[in-house]
């Protein structure tokens, strides 16, 4: 594999043909702005230092590489290690990137950020941060997913931010995004857009990526520490892709690892039933980015469903389509009621609730190890815990408490 | 010369401005819209902006957003709407802009879109998603077909970037008069009257002012500066408190709300 790839993206943004900068020219400056910064920041020991001891003594890094022993012998084949992304503070992987984002705020001057999230785990990251460097925070979230994730509404709001709910489309991911745009358009003179995933114009799709990578990194350092030697198979969910751009981004140059990203498969292949951007959608622009979208044929964006509120998005980063394209990470889908098995699989056998988010990664890891030597090595990337998720799980499964 | 060139040409030898009506093409139907683009005349209006629905309009306010969410829930197409325009331009010399995200030329494919466009009778593209830096490919299919590529700068475009706009675009500059989606306000900023005082001594094309503009003193503190104002969530508000009106009567509203901020443009 070329230097080029590691150095991607180029100065306009773009992977190969994706990514770039398509928002209005009101938001440009601020783009530009950030750019400036965050290589401002890159080239700064002070910012690298801040950023490493808070990920070290705030968030817990490094997160654990764990062996899913009993879950290994029960799918009788190769063996399931967990990166336990589900264990840093606030619970995901999110505050990796929401800290080294906060950190740049501060940098800019900026005393205001705004977030837009889904499962609400970007958004009490983006909380989390924003308290610990007493900063405001505003953070939109559509009224499906406050429905289906309240644990994380009330977090947020402990948190000291103001989470002001969406009612526009299908009040999800996506409706959230456009609103904290709107916000960001009126805003953004003095105020950080804290994008939680590696989609959106560029420098987002980078500097995500950058701050998630930290996930690749440890994994890497700890297969060679543990296994003296790489996996053979990562797997990963992809919504926007953040827990996957970072897990896969230290690997790619590795092409003896196969890498799987893991989209949400839904109900059916019909469109409107999942959120398989880059299984069933095409290239086109969506959210600032040229990338995979799910679209009707006049370009207007999808309904999409996913059980999982992180994963139930129609567009994904860039930096996925690219490596879809020129054939370095395979992706693939996983159903809902797949996703409900791993999540109930894995609270059993080894005692861990993960994210529905999650739990798309592990299903797909569950039925690679099947057919796989006991010798072999899939890492799962658990990017989060599914403490969010016990509710809306026990509803789907008719779990009642007992009285 | 695009009709957009023409019609500046004309306007400037007779002195004149211009007043720019944003509709949202389909809102709440077609025959609405054409019904407005064929009467537009009758309050000296010669330029129109007609939206064409976007999923995921992120610069534009809730009564633009909830036009294009109701038109799309009926189905409507982008080719319904520019055999719609068709139908229209012979029956008016109201020359039509497309207001279009980037998404929909995209996925139609841009010389399609421009085409389809030219073939229509659209005079100029407006494509709010559409930066300088990613804008040479449409730049380039539009040239081919001599529609204008109307591009924005805005309060937070530094100068130099600005020049450079100024410099790429065609038919007109649309200056965004706040820092902000569309919607009404009750107040401009009043720097706006410098900044676009500075960009018309950057170029000679046209200059024209939208975003919040919404009555007529906003169109009198303009009018010295600028060549055109743009009107647009004031007139689709306008059309859905109607709903419940006859439409003879909805449109003449329209027309006399027209008339009056076209009147605040005259300087005397």
């Amino acid at each position: 594999m070329s230097i080029m790839l590691q150095h991607t993206p180029d100065a306009q943004g773009r992977f190969g043909p994706f990514g770039g900068r398509f928002v209005p020219e009101t938001l440009i400056h601020a783009l530009e702005e950030l750019t400036e910064a965050y290589e401002a920041a890159c080239k700064d020991p002070s910012f690298q230092a801040e950023l490493e001891g808070l990920l070290r003594q705030y968030v817990g890094r490094p997160s654990p590489l764990y062996f899913a022993e009993r879950l290994s012998r029960r799918c009788g084949g190769a063996q399931i290690w967990l990166k336990r992304e589900d264990l840093n503070h606030t619970g995901a992987h999110k505050i990796n990137n929401t800290l080294g984002q906060t950190l740049l705020t501060v940098r800019m001057g900026k005393r205001r950020v705004i977030a837009e999230t889904g499962a609400g785990q970007h958004g009490v990251a983006t909380a989390t941060a924003c308290a610990r460097f007493g900063l405001e925070c505003v953070v939109y979230m559509g009224e499906e997913d406050i429905r289906r994730q309240r644990p994380n509404v009330l977090n947020m709001q402990l948190l000291g931010a103001e989470v002001r709910p969406v009612r526009s489309g299908a009040r999800t991911l996506r409706d959230a995004i456009n609103e904290a745009m709107r916000d960001w358009m009126a805003s953004c003179p003095t105020t950080h857009y804290c994008l939680g995933s590696v989609v959106g114009p560029h420098p987002f799709p980078k500097i995500v990526r950058d701050f998630q990578s930290v996930i690749g990194r440890e994994t890497r350092t700890q297969c060679l520490e543990q296994f003296g030697r790489l996996p053979e198979t990562i797997v990963a969910c992809v919504g926007g892709g953040s827990n996957s751009a970072g897990m896969f981004y230290p690997f790619i140059e590795d092409q003896q690892v196969q890498l799987v990203g893991v989209e949400a498969g839904g109900r059916s292949n019909q469109p409107g039933d999942h959120a398989a951007t880059l299984c069933f959608g095409r290239p086109g622009i969506l959210h600032g980015a040229f990338s995979y979208v799910l679209q009707d044929e006049d370009g207007q964006t999808l309904p999409v469903h996913s059980v999982s509120a992180g994963l139930d998005y129609p567009g994904t980063g860039p930096e996925h389509s690219y490596w879809k394209e020129i054939g370095r990470v395979h992706y693939t889908a996983v159903k809902d009621q797949e996703a409900l098995e791993a999540f109930q699989t894995l609270a059993r056998y080894e005692g861990i609730l993960p994210a529905l988010e999650s739990a798309h990664a592990l299903a797909e890891a569950m039925r690679l190890a099947a057919a796989r030597r006991t010798d072999e090595i899939i890492v799962v990337c658990l990017s989060g815990r599914g403490d969010k998720d016990a509710a809306e799980v026990a509803r789907l499964l008719q779990i009642q408490i007992p009285s | 010369m695009s009709a957009i060139d023409q019609m500046f040409a004309q306007l400037r030898r007779e002195g004149r401005k211009t007043l720019i009506p944003f509709l949202s093409a389909a809102d709440p139907d077609l025959d609405f819209t054409t019904e407005l683009l064929r009467r537009l005349p009758e309050a000296g209006i010669r330029l129109c902006e007609v939206g064409i629905p976007y999923s995921d309009p992120i610069a534009d306010g809730p009564v633009i957003q909830d036009s294009y969410t109701r038109a799309l829930e009926r189905g409507i197409t982008v080719r319904e709407i520019l055999e719609a325009i068709h139908r229209v331009v012979a029956e008016t010399p109201v020359a039509p802009i497309t207001m279009v995200s980037y998404a929909i030329v995209y996925r139609h494919g841009l010389q399609a879109y421009v085409q389809e466009a030219k073939q229509a009778g659209v005079a100029g593209l407006i494509v709010p998603d559409l930066p300088l830096e990613e804008s040479s490919p449409l730049a380039e299919v539009c040239r081919q077909q001599d529609l204008s590529l109307i591009q924005l700068i805005t309060p937070t475009t530094p100068k130099e970037r600005a020049k450079r706009i100024a410099q790429q675009t065609t038919g007109f500059i649309y200056y965004v008069s706040v820092v902000g989606i569309t919607g009404e306000r009750t107040q401009l900023p009043p720097e706006v009257v410098d900044n676009v005082a500075w960009l018309r001594e950057q170029t000679d094309l046209p200059i024209c002012v939208g975003f919040g503009v919404s009555r007529p003193e906003h169109v009198r503190m303009l009018a010295p500066v600028a060549d055109g104002v743009i009107v647009g969530s004031a007139l689709v508000r306008r059309i859905v408190d109607s709903k419940d009106q006859p439409r003879s009567k909805t449109i003449e509203n329209l027309l006399s709300f027209l008339r009056q901020l076209a009147e605040a443009l005259e300087i005397k």
